[in-house]
């Protein structure tokens, strides 16, 4: 009987794992469509970043309650990931918490121990989530933007941990019960502090035999895998994504002054052209010079670069940018989490018809402006950088909007009729107002 | 004003250099309130004696509202045009009384061959004031509610806040922190070239929510370090008629009206 289920075992394993593979080779894939962008520079420092962003939590503290909450569930998460190894190990070789053999009982006691304690704290940690999110009125986590799915997927979110740590805890009760008793094949192995204390009496009023708990424990621990497998490869198709991500998008973050905004070198070689008087505008470029980007900006998810795209799977939709940004705290359209959220889903959109076309892409009438980022929300933004100093995880929705700013403005010449009068005066008068230029000193005299 | 002030041009006819070249700004050089933000730092400079001069006829935008707006031809035929002039004056050290001067001459002139070292005038002082040569008296405001401002590219643009602070701090006013305020300073509503257009509709300007915010604290001051802040948070306290009892005024105005000048 016992190579069945290590069939079954090994058979969800793969399947499992490969799935997983696949959705992140997915992911991968539809990244690679944007621009490129050399972010490999000061490594010393995106490693700095990394380790204090998105491992130390640097960011998450700013906001106390949430933060304390979030550490309760990344903790516990990454530690009772330690415990999945030992389940893989008992899956492939039938055998009872194997790591008791390799630690001996006092550090296993001690690592069950621990894992108990944290798994309580995620559950406390999830069940506040939970109300705070549906029953407190957190103005961030209860805006319009969220219904439907993202409302949803958050609570599944949720729900789908809380059940595993429930499950968890099952299994440890009901094999704390059995060790007690001397059940067969249920060695004395690990301390469960814990479930002794809140589960193993909860289960004891029903008095069980063994059989009925050997079953609980099993089920309970198969649960825990499964639902290991199923949370794993649910997130492909979740905000939760950010588990992962949030180390590359700190890492390849931008660390240049937040008001440092890139200069198109393009235009550069343009302008240089203009000014010098000895240029031949008719001239053939330079052998090995890089041409010139076939569009000014961004239209769609393709002209966006690949940190761009990374940044719109990264963004868990928590809202603190869209919370601190002055256009939206007034009640303009502009919200800079939907700007990330509306990229992410025309990249989507753009990998699933990628797929369904073998490889490649067909026009399918759609752009992410208009379709799905309008131009009222891009000229709301006052370029305040207060967004992307409120993530978390470094994420920058403000350069997208800058992007497509640009393309608005030299592709199709869109811009707000002020602004082109401004641009005008700039251009003729070298002020955004229609003084003359030989006036600039006139303050002096005054 | 009743001292000269002198061009670089002036100065190199004189085969001399400025210890700094003050970059006035669109606002400063035009803007009817922004001038005399302009004329007063004009004059603190004159009383310690910074030889400084200004680039006049021969300044231009530094094409900071176009970029934003996403024009980026005409941004970088401003940034190219003035580093041209920038460099055949050989120009070393710059200030400016404008954020957003302050920010793309700093930040974005680099690439494009404009090497310069860049102060915003609140840093500039604090400068002159460690090295001894400001002295600030307080006399004319202390014990007087003043609350700051922070200009989104001072602040979080450039991470500088405690320049403008430390100015403040010397007026022995009773300086008032609004809750929005150093990184999580919330914008006056003009930048990103938003100054330049009507906003976008919404339930109400930006400019008014963080006037509504500074004049929670009934201070007698609000002060700025930016000529569009300045703008914008005058804008909104005349929506609340408090124009009569709250003044919005740059940080070297009150500095020159501590000094008496």
């Amino acid at each position: 009987m016992q190579y069945i289920s290590t069939i079954i075992f090994l058979v969800l394993l793969v399947a499992g794992f490969g799935l997983f593979a696949k959705s992140l080779q997915k992911i991968y894939r539809n990244i690679r469509l944007g621009r490129e962008i050399d972010r490999t520079d000061r490594k010393g420092e995106r490693w700095e970043t990394m380790a204090r962003v998105a491992m130390g939590q640097s960011k998450m503290v700013k906001r106390p309650i949430a933060g304390v909450l979030h550490l309760f569930v990344y903790v516990g998460f990454i530690i009772i990931n330690i415990e999945l190894i030992e389940i893989i190990i008992d899956g492939i070789f039938g055998t009872h918490r194997f790591l008791f053999s390799i630690f001996g009982s006092g550090s296993y006691g001690f690592f069950t121990a621990t894992l108990e304690v944290l798994a309580l704290l995620v559950i406390i940690g999830v069940v506040l989530f939970f109300i705070r999110r549906n029953f407190y009125g957190v103005k961030r986590l209860t805006m319009k933007e969220l219904f439907g799915w993202p409302k949803q997927d958050a609570n599944w979110i949720l729900i789908i941990e809380f059940a595993l740590m429930m499950a968890f805890f099952t299994m440890n009760a009901s094999d704390s019960i059995l060790q007690m008793r001397g059940a067969e094949g249920f060695h004395q192995a690990g301390s469960f502090p814990i479930s002794q204390m809140i589960f193993v009496p909860f289960l004891e009023i029903f008095s069980f035999d063994n059989g009925f708990l050997i079953f609980t424990e099993r089920a309970a621990w198969w649960f825990h895998f499964v639902g290991i497998l199923f949370f794993m490869n649910y997130l492909y198709y979740s905000k939760h994504l950010h588990i992962i991500l949030a180390f590359p998008s700190t890492w390849f973050a931008n660390l240049e002054k937040k008001g440092k905004f890139n200069n198109l070198e393009s235009v550069t070689k343009e302008i240089k052209l203009m000014m010098d008087p000895n240029a031949d505008p008719y001239a053939a470029p330079a052998e090995g010079e890089a041409e010139a980007p076939s569009k000014f900006g961004a239209e769609d998810v393709f002209d966006l670069n690949q940190v761009q795209l990374l940044n719109a799977y990264s963004c868990t939709e928590c809202g603190r940018c869209t919370a601190v940004c002055p256009a939206n705290i007034t009640g303009k359209k502009l919200s800079p989490r939907l700007i990330l959220m509306k990229t992410r889903d025309r990249l989507e959109e753009v990998g699933r018809n990628i797929d369904k076309n073998n490889g490649k892409f067909e026009d399918d009438g759609k752009k992410l402006l208009n379709d799905y980022i309008t131009k009222e929300e891009l000229w709301a933004c006052t370029t305040c950088n207060a967004c992307t100093e409120a993530c978390p995880v470094l994420l920058d929705p403000l350069s997208i909007i800058f992007d497509m700013r640009r393309f608005l403005v030299m592709e199709q010449s869109a811009a707000p009729q002020e602004l082109n009068l401004m641009m005008t005066n700039v251009e003729n008068n070298a002020a955004p107002w229609q003084y003359n230029q030989a006036d600039r000193l006139k303050w002096a005299n005054d | 004003m009743d001292f000269n002030i002198k061009t670089m041009a002036e100065y190199a006819a004189e085969g001399k250099a400025p210890e700094v070249l003050f970059w006035v700004g669109c606002a400063g050089s035009f803007d009817d309130r922004a001038k005399k933000i302009t004329k007063a730092f004009c004059k603190i400079l004159n009383k310690i004696g910074v030889e400084f001069a200004v680039l006049g006829q021969e300044e231009s935008c530094t094409g900071d509202p176009a970029k934003r707006a996403g024009n980026e031809f005409v941004f970088q035929m401003m940034a190219l045009t003035n580093i041209e002039v920038l460099n055949a004056y050989e120009v070393k050290k710059i200030v400016t009384a404008c954020p957003h001067c302050f920010n793309t001459l700093k930040n974005e002139y680099p690439s494009l061959g404009g090497h310069y070292e860049v102060l915003h005038h609140t840093q500039f002082l604090k400068n002159l004031m460690e090295e001894g040569r400001l002295k600030i008296e307080g006399g004319a405001f202390r014990g007087k509610k003043i609350t700051f401002h922070d200009p989104c590219y001072l602040g979080r643009a450039n991470n500088e806040y405690e320049a403008p602070r430390m100015l403040l701090e010397k007026l022995d006013a009773e300086l008032v922190e609004m809750k929005r305020c150093k990184t999580n300073g919330l914008c006056c509503g003009a930048g990103g070239a938003q100054m330049f257009k009507e906003p976008e509709k919404g339930d109400k300007d930006v400019n008014i929510e963080r006037t509504e915010e500074a004049l929670s604290f009934e201070p007698k001051v609000i002060a700025t370090g930016c000529p569009f802040c300045n703008t914008m948070l005058t804008d909104g306290v005349k929506h609340f008629n408090k124009n009569s009892e709250v003044a919005v005024k740059d940080i070297v105005e009150l500095l020159a009206e501590a000094e008496d000048l």
